[in-house]
């Protein structure tokens, strides 16, 4: 039991924290689309007899670099390019999965770990929550203003570009637990809830770890109780936070 | 004098609108540059320029070890970001490797209440935020400070505070200030130097030879009626 919970739990502080970037830097629906890009991925490293889990971090890791690539070298709006290319991921991504595979790819389940599988999850959640609360200095002066950032001396290419990649390495933990779908809702929904929540930047991310951690404990509990998958209960679950704090928002 | 600044045949582009062509001064130590001139004569494209976060041709060169404090007109922050003005410059400690220390004295040079420090800033009436993007620009001691309208939504109280405020710091730590203004008699009082952009011509001298009612008129390209209410006491 201990084993089955410890890559989830670690899963959702990771996504707890790099949600709460996400949501300020205001940037909801590009994550969403991000995490689909995975998908080609999985189709492709089952096709070739793969690990699906490194085909999806694969594609993730490149559409990382794209998006990072198209905001600082074309100036480019990205909203709209990052909403066709990453349809386009998910679309080709269908075509090359098919059947159950699909299912698990779009919503999770599919089978324990291997141990090796948890081992790297748990360093790769190591990796993004160390990053996360190292970088929220820089992180928060460039999503106030990258002029400032700049002044002050960050390097904010360079610590956008490490962010992507901790949001990218995020979804990737997520991939086997709550699918392409999903997963981007885990990282979004908790730092949204934190968000109408909280009034400072410590309050913030100490919520969202909070109802990430919760919603994926309550979705394993209940989800095994109920004979569901755990990533739709996990949720469903977080998303009951968010309309409850939707009530509680503080009035500004 | 050492320059802390040299600005070499600066040009900027936005598309096929050229906002800035061949423009070239310097900046010595110590000293106060006002920058003036209309609406979209690219002052604030200029300190973009001279920071770095725009493209630009021709050369921009700041003395080595110099640490730039910027305050910009204006930031379009949603209300409800949940980050306090302490935790911004909590942040900017932690950037600029100061100890926490500083976040205290920082508030104190500005005159911001630690409470008023501690809500979010974007529910921040505007000259408190104004207040706060100073705090900001201060820690981490610069050596230069580039001032967008700095007093722009403060009150006049404020405004004299925060001018002498500067002043002091100015002449405690020989610190070099570039400022954009739309008030000609701060303008008077305190440059050592003034930059005048327009479309028309830009020219570039003391106060004294800028600030004339015939060189205005070719700035701004209408009259324009310049009275000193307290006759010039600056440097």
């Amino acid at each position: 039991m201990v084993r089955d919970l410890a890559l989830p739990l670690a899963m959702a502080v990771a996504a707890g924290l790099v949600g709460c970037f996400a949501v300020m830097r205001r940037m909801t629906l590009a994550s969403d689309a991000i995490s689909h890009v995975a998908l080609p991925g999985i189709g492709v490293a089952l096709a070739l007899q793969l690990n699906p889990l490194l085909g999806g971090l694969a594609a993730l890791l490149l559409g990382t670099l794209l998006i990072w690539a198209l905001e600082h070298k074309t100036r480019v709006p990205t909203e709209a390019l990052i909403g066709v290319v990453f349809s386009a991921a998910l679309a080709v991504g269908s075509m090359l999965t098919s059947g159950e595979e699909l299912i698990e790819a779009l919503f999770g389940g599919g089978g324990r770990l291997s141990g090796v599988e948890t081992l790297l999850g748990l360093i790769g959640s190591a990796l993004v929550i160390g990053f996360t609360l190292r970088a929220r200095s820089r992180l928060v002066i460039a999503l106030v203003s990258p002029d400032l950032a700049r002044t002050a001396g960050v390097d904010v290419a360079a610590v956008n570009l490490l962010y992507l990649l901790a949001f990218a390495l995020t979804v990737a933990l997520g991939l086997r637990y709550l699918g392409v779908l999903l997963m981007g809702s885990l990282v979004i929904i908790p730092a949204a809830t934190a968000k109408h929540l909280a009034t400072g930047l410590t309050a913030m991310l100490l919520i969202a770890v909070s109802i990430a951690v919760l919603s994926t404990l309550a979705g394993t509990l209940l989800g095994s109780a109920l004979h569901q998958d755990a990533g739709p209960v996990t949720i469903a679950v977080a998303a009951l936070f968010f309309f409850v704090s939707l009530a509680r928002r503080r009035s500004v | 004098m050492t320059d802390v600044l040299q600005v070499a045949h600066l040009s900027v582009s936005f598309g096929k609108n050229r906002v800035l062509d061949g423009l070239s001064f310097s900046v010595p130590e110590a000293s106060t540059l006002a920058i003036i001139g209309p609406n979209g004569s690219g002052k604030t494209v200029l300190f973009k320029a001279l920071i770095g976060t725009i493209p630009h041709g021709g050369e921009v060169r700041w003395a080595a070890g110099s640490r730039i404090g910027y305050v910009p007109q204006k930031l379009d922050i949603e209300r409800d970001l949940p980050i306090t003005g302490l935790d911004f410059l909590r942040a900017k400690a932690a950037v600029a490797r100061v100890s926490p220390e500083e976040v205290r004295r920082a508030l104190d040079l500005v005159s911001l209440a630690p409470e008023v420090a501690a809500e979010p800033i974007g529910a921040l009436a505007g000259g408190n935020f104004q207040r706060l993007l100073l705090a900001f620009a201060l820690m981490g001691r610069p050596t230069v400070l580039l001032f967008d309208e700095p007093t722009a939504g403060v009150d006049e109280p404020g405004e004299a505070g925060i001018y002498a405020t500067i002043r002091r710091l100015q002449k405690e730590g020989r610190l070099t200030l570039l400022l954009i203004s739309h008030e000609l008699s701060l303008v008077y009082r305190y440059a050592t130097h003034v930059l005048c952009l327009s479309r028309w011509r830009t020219c570039y001298g003391p106060p004294l030879e800028i600030l004339t009612p015939e060189r205005l008129q070719e700035a701004y390209g209408t009259a324009m009626s310049f009275h000193l209410h307290d006759g010039p006491n600056g440097p």
